[in-house]
């Protein structure tokens, strides 16, 4: 019998992406939230962003985030090698300021989510989102 | 002989509701008298609302054998807390005698003698007796089944289920979520489901295209109930795709979406539920953070995990329920419900003693003529055993050991690994093992054992990682299972440490080496969640290694040294 290594990974794990530590914010995601806020304070509070906490499929992870009055809302994977994810503008005849997506992780990481509201002001939420091997299942 | 000093029967006044105990006592409150099938019935009906709860059945028809955990920790703010407590702290905790029926019930010590003592445990005809005792005093009670309950035998395997759905629908449950069942593969499981005389329940199960609700599993059922509205939210076992194999039930996506949850019970309150009572296959540490997190649960009927405690865990005003595993044990929880709020909950966990409680003799026939079919195969002696063959724990257990074993030698392997589950009854010493007995502990749509290579630094990382998924503080960051057993390889694990500092001193047993980074071992295992995984059943690997055996024996495990418990 012949298996290659990818495909039996033990417990089960479709592909290479796993880390043994978590990924943390890199300097790459804190310049993407940098140039996003000019700089400015981020207030905890005002903007809700969705995950999983572990994900079914790192390649395709759904998140959404929503942040009533804002005018945009950066996404960011902190652990990324890009850690640029999208950044949702809203025009003011937008019903909701609520945006969906699918995402893919490198890793376990922290995705973070920055709105910019339209006092101009920010605010600022994150979820840690595992990525793993898999099996073993209870 | 079963003396009657303890049953297991909490009463609840309605000041309980805001954490004045007032249980603790009930094994001081029993004379010593032989113990009858009346005393383990012995309830004083309360308020105007029965549930009746079972979960994790794990196709356990007949009376089985089932030795609880010996290990079973506690990580972050679970340390020491129930369920996280065994053996004789276990007892002093529950006012539990050492030797009584509740102490073989529910701990693990002295379980060889006390199993001969007092007998097997479960069987549905049994449960379905109890069932009907308690429809007797409340003919509408309500029978909720928390899932993980059309897996796990030789017969559930070669029906596809059918043998579970038969014998329970003749139980006539109310609703049902799920785990293990979607192992069946969700073609077999949306025909199940879409005959399902009774509630198919998930809040959580979600069509993986387009993130929406499943359309098949109704996030809750309202039931009308001694003049007040209960409404039964269902929560499936969260992390299946990442857990079991995925390829199997691709359409589905699950996730504890807790936000879904609350949104859930908000909407059933506001159209009138006087009562919400969640149908969980969470795990008992993931019911307890949510139910800190989502207000307005009365009640949560906790599975997944197989605690069993003989009082509800109470979190803020949320009573959470564990009731065991393989048919071992039955949940009967009344409740109190009036002015739109429950005033008051009186809970009591029945034993199934197989030798005390008679057995429904429809149900029984029932049972018999699904088995019908595969009494030759089933009843096939293979070996016996000197040793106490079990699984349960968070490391391994003899079963565990036995098939590793099997692995290293069938497959000639340096390494084995055998997945953590929860799942599988126990074998006495002296016993003859039946192929219904390894069916029981390896049952399941994906048992492939595979043989591959792996480095010394992947296995570092496989370990680390299911290590994490036992032992990450946060709950809802735990994904399942036990440790991952494994076998030819010992290691040391700090259970307090984060990811990738757990696991050290990882040794091959074989050499008595240190496992190298850079090197290539042999590994060979079973249930990889991989499509395609190539190998002969495990059930035929270990068959084989215990002919050749003829009796076997498993000696002590010391590979595998804990920190930090």
């Amino acid at each position: 019998m012949e298996l290659t290594r990818r495909e039996t990974l033990g417990l089960g794990l479709g592909a290479a992406v796993l880390a043994v530590a978590p990924f943390r914010a890199n300097a790459a995601a804190e310049d993407a939230i940098a140039a996003f806020t000019g700089g400015a304070d981020m207030a905890e509070g005002g903007v809700a962003l969705t995950a999983p906490e572990i994900a079914e499929n790192g390649n395709t992870v759904p998140i959404e985030v929503s942040a009533p009055g804002a005018t945009a809302i950066l996404v960011v994977a902190a652990g990324n090698p890009e850690p640029g994810v999208a950044t949702f503008n809203f025009g003011p005849l937008a019903a909701a300021q609520t945006a969906s997506t699918r995402i893919r992780l490198a890793g376990t990481q922290d995705v973070i989510a920055v709105a910019k509201m339209a006092d101009g002001s920010f605010a600022k939420a994150s979820a840690t989102v595992k990525v793993t091997i898999g099996g073993c299942g209870g | 002989m079963i003396s009657r000093r303890d049953f297991l029967q909490v009463s609840m006044a309605a000041s309980a509701l805001y954490g004045v105990s007032g249980y603790g006592n009930w094994a001081r409150l029993a004379a010593q008298q032989s113990l009858t099938q009346d005393q383990l019935l012995e309830f004083e009906t309360y308020g105007n609302i029965s549930l009746i709860h079972v979960t994790d059945i794990h196709a356990q028809l007949k009376p089985v054998f089932f030795r609880e955990p010996e290990v079973n920790l506690g990580i972050g703010d679970a340390r020491g807390q129930m369920p996280h407590v065994t053996g004789a702290a276990f007892r002093k905790a529950y006012g539990i005698e050492d030797g009584s029926p509740s102490a073989y019930a529910l701990t693990y010590n002295d379980f060889t003698s006390l199993a001969r003592t007092y007998g097997r445990v479960g069987g549905l005809d049994r449960v379905s007796t109890v069932i009907n005792a308690i429809r007797a005093d409340r003919p509408d009670a309500l029978l909720l089944d928390g899932g993980d309950t059309w897996h796990g035998s030789y017969t559930c395997y070669h029906t596809a289920g059918q043998d579970m759905v038969n014998v329970m629908n003749a139980l006539k449950p109310d609703a049902m979520t799920f785990h293990w069942e979607f192992t069946l593969g969700s073609g077999r499981v949306n025909e199940i489901v879409e005959g399902l005389p009774f509630a198919a329940l998930g809040q959580n199960i979600f069509d993986a295209e387009w993130d929406e609700p499943a359309e098949l599993f109704k996030p809750y059922k309202f039931f009308d109930r001694g003049g007040a509205k209960v409404a039964v939210i269902g929560q499936a076992f969260p992390y299946m795709p990442i857990a079991n194999p995925s390829w199997m039930f691709p359409e589905y996506s699950f996730g504890i979406r807790d936000e879904n949850m609350q949104a859930m019970v908000d909407e059933v309150r506001d159209v009138g539920a006087d009562a919400v009572v969640v149908l969980s296959h969470n795990g008992f540490d993931v019911d307890k953070k949510m139910a800190g997190r989502v207000q307005g649960i009365d009640v949560i009927l906790s599975g997944h995990t197989h605690d069993a405690l003989p009082e509800p865990v109470l979190v803020n005003k949320t009573h959470i329920i564990a009731s065991g595993s393989n048919g071992k044990f039955v949940s009967r929880v009344d409740l109190d419900v009036r002015d739109g709020r429950m005033m008051g909950l009186k809970h009591k966990l029945i034993p199934i003693f197989s030798d005390v409680i008679a057995p429904d003799p429809a149900i029984t026939a029932l049972i018999d003529e699904q088995r019908a079919p595969y009494e030759a195969a089933l009843n096939e002696v293979i070996g016996k055993t000197d040793t106490l063959l079990y699984r349960r724990g968070n490391f391994n257990g003899t079963w565990d050991d036995l098939i590793c074993d099997a692995l290293l030698s069938e497959r000639e392997a340096d390494i084995a690994m055998s997945p953590g589950v929860r799942w599988g009854p126990s074998i006495l010493p002296g016993q003859d093992i039946t192929r219904e007995d390894l069916w029981n502990v390896t049952s399941m749509t994906y048992p492939n054992a595979y043989r591959t290579e792996m480095t010394g630094e992947f296995i570092h990382v496989i370990l680390e990682d299911v290590g994490d998924n036992l032992f990450n503080p946060d709950p809802y960051y735990q994904q399942g299972g036990d440790m991952v057993r494994v076998g030819g390889l010992g290691y040391r694990i700090d259970v307090t440490k984060p990811q990738g500092q757990r696991i050290s001193n990882m040794t091959l047993l074989k050499t008595g080496e240190a496992i190298d980074p850079a090197k290539t071992y042999v590994v060979a295992g079973w249930a990889s969640v991989n499509e395609g995984t190539e190998g002969p059943p495990v059930w035929d690997v270990v068959e084989n290694h215990i002919r050749n055996q003829g009796t076997v024996t498993v000696g002590p495990n010391t590979s595998v040294e804990v920190i930090g418990a």
